[in-house]
């Protein structure tokens, strides 16, 4: 009875390879614990159908095997038994389900008090905009791009003028405070995928995706291209680092303007003159 | 994805139909016995090749929901500009039904072994399904002359790619029609011509359905 | 259209008599050009096996520079993606399809209704014959400068046709052209099961008779002739952006500092337009493997396949809602999020009749007379990972944890469980169920147990600790991870034991070809019926069965396909051909 021994074995070692396995998710820095949650759930009704399906048949195999103490059973059907494990299976999927759209809900209802942050992905780098001091985000444009303008951002655009421009360097986000990632592309598929944070989009050019999420943890993450984006795609990384206000607020003071990079502070001035008259 | 999905319910609600005639409730173990016992469940009557043409047809009705399911989403994009529709679609569109028509008049002259008639006819159709092509040709000169190439905006990228697609399927078409007509002019076998005119028929019909639709797509957007 | 079997008087259509067609009159016709379904299903498989195997050398290379990263010094970052592409998409198309529909589908689909040979056997041929241009397209690809496509096995634009992929000079082209190709051979293919199954069942064969594979390869096929087109109509467009400018899928773009001249295109439109295609596709393959593991069951636990009617009934609903489940491959590609919920409730509730499969097959066991042949091991196997790979899929299915899984190493886990080793265990276990029928000799047993116990065993170690490599967080498409904080050292230990498995797993896959081999010459000879199975196959009056199938009488049906061990009967199992006792003839 090899087959019924490595039935069992297989149901045995998977649960023991589950729970005392050293690999398991990196512990969470953002809101999205809920979504661990929806896991666990998950990993609890799948993991005991699972066993229960592979013991049960190994337990046939071994019973009903040819030569076997039992006499084989004629039965076509068995109405009441097919409909009880129907039943009992929709109410696992509901099981599963339900927390799964409740959470998800939460997931695409940005709070009105997040602000934005911009990532923008080109083959194969990250850049990061913040939206200065008025608190919006400039338009942009791909056929803006340029040598002196990477991202496309509209030079004239008033709302643009103060926003903060990343180019090098890693994004900062400070901890408590819920953020709304606006993602854009220039080229190709990207996406933005920080493991710590849960949450994970695809960046499609031609237009703007979005997620949102709290950091609740300080600390330095890696991003890493979770869509296939060319030869680059493994070395496409950047850091976000989640810092206290404080720090946070020094890390921004130390960031340019798109005004201030694009050398354009003073035909700025000269253009906005007419406007404050 | 709507008209996919509509085409497809189409298709599911036949299927489910027919499905529903075929005893799917009954229980076979209970059932045993020679053939003819239960009526309506063995094969159809209909000829093979009427079925599979049947069942051809469904493909390529998914084929071109699928291409006006990415018109609509293609559509709703910022860049969409309508392209001038030349008037001789309309004309076009006059030869393909009559077309079909001189098709359903083969056929009529078949029921009839009038096998010269049925010679005409099929002149008839073919010819006006190669009028038809040509014409299709022709518009698409039209609108390059007008400056509208394949590549200048997404309307006109999809107009010469429907068009191209649907010519290319009446051109499949003619090459039945041309067996067809070579067993009209041997004349012998007129059973087997007269399955042959019917599923020409069937698909001629299918196709002007098709180009109805396009054509409409075509006007209203 | 094309000419037909056609009768000129109202009898059923099936019903012709041994005809000339039946009798060719050269080794061209009968081994080469031959219109007979069961010269093209072995056409078909061995094409299929032969491409299969250019796709296990693929994953050996993938798997030994993820193990071994730097190790062997042609593969580069660029190479590794050309491997992942090719491997994925011959693995699902001109394998697992061509196999399961051209293989299986050929050869079953008549001998199991009773007719003597599909409905268009000329179409059938070209079928084929198309079929292996495409492979030869797809191949030639290999040859040509810039070499394959490395855009991944679902072809995204707009990387695809970019600079900075891997085969974007001519690899794509030659892709998307071949597919295009396969698409119209699979048609021609394709209507020939589906009418076969309407108009060629023999007298008495009802559709609630027919065996359980006839209605997977049935639906199957519908499935496909429904949504292949889909990926033709992406093809066909995405051709026309990288060869002729146009903008369906191409939005406006800076690539590696160039301002390209397309605009406005949605990528997106293009992912709509693969899943509709893709998640049906999971189905065309699945399908089959349900319908023959159920036969498979059957037969060899002596008893018939329990709850026969839901079994049939979770065919067609599984086969009707794998059309309006396919955005649940675009939870993260940035679509209107508010489609996640429909999306995750229709994918959550195609696992009901999934389950229930299951549990059916798990029942037929139960107060059986279970015989641990070769195939019955496989049909086991293929239980275990196809549970395993499907509660998987739950997690994948539910919108919201898919998030952070998406894109990772668990969605690879997950869907070589369910989609490639599953299936394949079911091909391993039909083909060591029907080659006493197509060779009229049996497989070796000893190295059919070495074969099983080293690839069951071995796939299982292979993808099921595959999975917590995503849940560390490593991504998907990676020839190698690279430093980052998340990822302890220990996952390449991991990675190290999953190459040395799927190494060997791969090598014992020789051993079965020597044996398909080996057995042809050396093999026990079956006789007609070895496994004692009920269905019309095993029935037939010589073996090999001839062209035609028949001889001079097409079978009669009296009875459904799973008798076995009932009552009062004096065998264990009354062929479907077999008249009932009690009635007068």
């Amino acid at each position: 009875m090899p087959i019924a021994l490595a039935l069992v074995l297989i149901a045995v070692g998977s649960t023991l390879f589950h729970t005392l396995s050293p690999w398991w998710w990196t512990p969470i820095a953002s809101n999205w614990g809920y979504i661990d949650n929806t896991l666990i759930i998950t990993f609890w009704i799948t993991g005991t159908a699972f066993v229960a399906v592979v013991l049960f048949m190994a337990y046939c195999v071994y019973r009903f095997r040819h030569g076997g103490p039992e006499q084989p059973h004629y039965e076509p059907e068995n109405k009441r038994l097919e409909w009880t494990l129907t039943i009992a299976t929709a109410i696992g999927v509901a099981a599963m389900l339900a927390p799964g759209l409740f959470v998800w809900h939460q997931f695409v209802t940005v709070p009105d008090e997040a602000t934005d942050v911009e990532i923008v992905a080109r083959q194969w780098s990250w850049s990061f905009r913040l939206p200065g001091k008025d608190g919006r985000l400039g338009t942009s444009d791909v056929r803006n791009i340029s040598a002196e303008n990477p991202l496309g951002l509209n030079p004239r655009d008033p709302l643009g003028q103060d926003d903060v421009v990343i180019e090098t360097g890693d994004l900062h986000l400070q901890i408590d405070k819920p953020v709304k990632i606006l993602l854009r592309s220039t080229d190709v598929l990207h996406n933005f995928y920080v493991p710590e944070f849960r949450g994970k989009m695809d960046m499609v050019p031609g237009s703007v995706t979005y997620f949102w999420l709290t950091p609740t943890r300080t600390g330095t993450f890696d991003i890493l291209c979770a869509e296939l984006c060319g030869v680059g795609h493994p070395q496409m990384r950047g850091a976000v680092v989640v810092a206290d206000e404080a720090a946070y607020q020094t890390w921004l003071g130390e960031q340019r303007t798109f005004a201030e990079l694009s050398g354009m502070t003073k035909i700025m001035k000269a253009n906005f003159m007419p406007a404050e008259k | 994805m709507g008209i996919t999905i509509l085409f497809f319910s189409g298709l599911a609600v036949i299927a489910v139909w027919w499905l529903s005639t075929q005893r799917l409730t009954s229980k076979p173990w209970l059932e045993q016995g020679a053939a003819g016992e239960f009526p309506g469940t063995g094969v159809s009557s209909a000829p093979m090749a009427k079925v599979g043409l049947g069942v051809f047809l469904a493909a390529i009705g998914s084929l071109f929901a699928l291409f006006i399911s990415a018109y609509f989403m293609r559509m709703q994009l910022a860049d969409w500009r309508p392209v001038p529709k030349p008037t001789l679609l309309w004309v076009n569109t006059g030869v393909l039904m009559l077309s079909s028509a001189a098709l359903q008049l083969a056929r009529a002259r078949a029921d009839q072994d009038d096998i010269a008639g049925v010679r005409t006819a099929l002149l008839m159709a073919g010819g006006a399904a190669l009028v038809f092509v040509s014409g299709q040709l022709y518009a698409w000169r039209q609108l390059s002359d007008a400056g509208y190439f394949l590549t200048s905006n997404p309307a006109s990228s999809f107009f010469y790619l429907i068009t191209a697609l649907h010519g290319v399927h009446v051109l499949g078409g003619l090459v039945a029609l041309g067996r067809n007509v070579a067993r009209a002019w041997q004349g012998r076998n007129l059973a087997r011509l007269s399955l042959g005119l019917d599923l020409c028929s069937l698909y001629w019909d299918f196709l002007l359905l098709i180009w109805l639709v396009l054509f409409g797509l075509l006007l209203l957007s | 259209m094309v000419d037909a079997v056609i009768g000129p008087e109202p009898v059923p259509p099936a019903e012709v008599a041994e005809v000339e067609l039946y009798h060719p009159h050269s080794w061209i016709t009968r081994y080469v050009f031959s219109q007979d379904a069961k010269v093209i299903a072995i056409q078909y498989s061995l094409t299929a096996m032969a491409i299969g195997l250019v796709a296990l050398v693929l994953s050996w290379l993938m798997r030994w520079q993820l193990a071994f990263p730097g190790t062997l010094s042609f593969i580069d970052p660029s190479q590794y993606l050309q491997y992942i592409t090719m491997h994925g998409m011959i693995m699902v198309v001109y394998l697992l399809t061509a196999l399961f529909l051209g293989g299986f589908g050929n050869y079953l689909i008549p001998l199991m209704l009773g007719a003597r040979d599909m409905a268009f056997p000329y179409l059938n041929m070209l079928s084929y014959w198309i079929y292996l241009l495409a492979v030869l397209v797809l191949v030639s690809s290999f040859f040509v400068p810039g070499g394959p496509t490395g855009a991944g096995w679902t072809l995204y634009p707009p990387q695809a046709i970019l600079q900075g992929t891997p085969g974007y000079e001519m690899g794509i082209i030659l892709m998307l052209t071949s597919l295009i190709i396969f698409i119209i051979g699979f048609t021609m293919g394709g209507l020939n099961y589906v009418v076969t199954v309407l108009q060629g069942r023999a007298r008495g064969m009802t559709l609630m008779r027919m065996p359980l594979t006839v209605w997977g390869i049935f639906t199957a096929t519908v499935l496909a002739l429904l949504a292949f087109p889909a990926l033709f109509v992406g093809a066909v467009m995405m051709l026309f952006d990288r060869v002729l400018g146009t903008s369906f899928f191409m939005p406006s773009l800076v690539s590696m500092g160039e301002q390209l001249q397309y605009g406005g295109g949605s990528p997106i439109l293009f992912q709509h337009l693969f899943w509709f295609f893709g998640h049906p596709e999971v189905y065309i393959v699945a399908l089959p493997a349900f319908g023959i593991v159920s036969d498979l069951i059957s037969t060899h636990a002596r008893r018939n396949i329990f709850g026969y009617r839901m079994m049939v009934w979770a065919i067609v609903a599984i086969g009707v809602l794998s059309f309006v489940v396919w955005a649940h491959h675009m939870y993260v590609s940035g679509m209107n999020p508010w489609f996640g919920f429909f999306f995750a409730t229709t994918t959550l509730i195609i696992a009901i009749p999934t389950a229930i499969k299951v549990y059916n097959w798990v029942l037929t066991l139960w107060r059986g007379d279970i015989h641990l042949t070769i195939p019955m091991l496989f049909a086991l196997a293929f239980i275990v990972t196809f549970v395993n790979g499907g509660l998987t899929g739950l997690f994948l299915g539910n919108v919201v944890v898919d998030v952070p899984l998406s894109d990772t190493m668990f969605v690879v886990a997950h869907f070589h469980m369910v989609m490639g080793v599953a299936p394949i265990f079911v091909i391993f276990g039909a083909l060591y169920h029907w080659y006493p029928k197509v060779t009229g000799r049996m497989l070796n047993e000893g190295l059919g147990q070495l074969h099983f116990w080293i690839t069951f065993l071995g796939a299982y170690a292979i993808f099921f600790p595959m999975h917590y490599l995503g849940l560390l967080g490593v991504p998907r498409r990676y020839h190698e991870m690279g430093s980052t904080s998340f990822v302890p050292e220990s996952a390449q230990s991991l990675n190290v034991f999953i190459t040395v498995a799927a190494l060997i797993v791969g090598a014992v896959q020789l051993v079965f070809l020597f044996n398909l081999i080996w057995s042809l010459r050396y093999g026990r000879e079956s006789g007609g019926n070895p496994w004692r199975a009920t269905t019309l196959e095993w029935q037939t009056p010589e073996t090999p069965p001839p062209h035609g199938n028949w001889g001079k009488e097409l079978p009669v049906v009296y009875r459904w396909a799973y008798d076995y061990n009932v009552p009062g009967a004096k065998e264990d199992f009354l062929p479907q051909n077999r008249p009932p006792e009690t009635s007068p003839a």
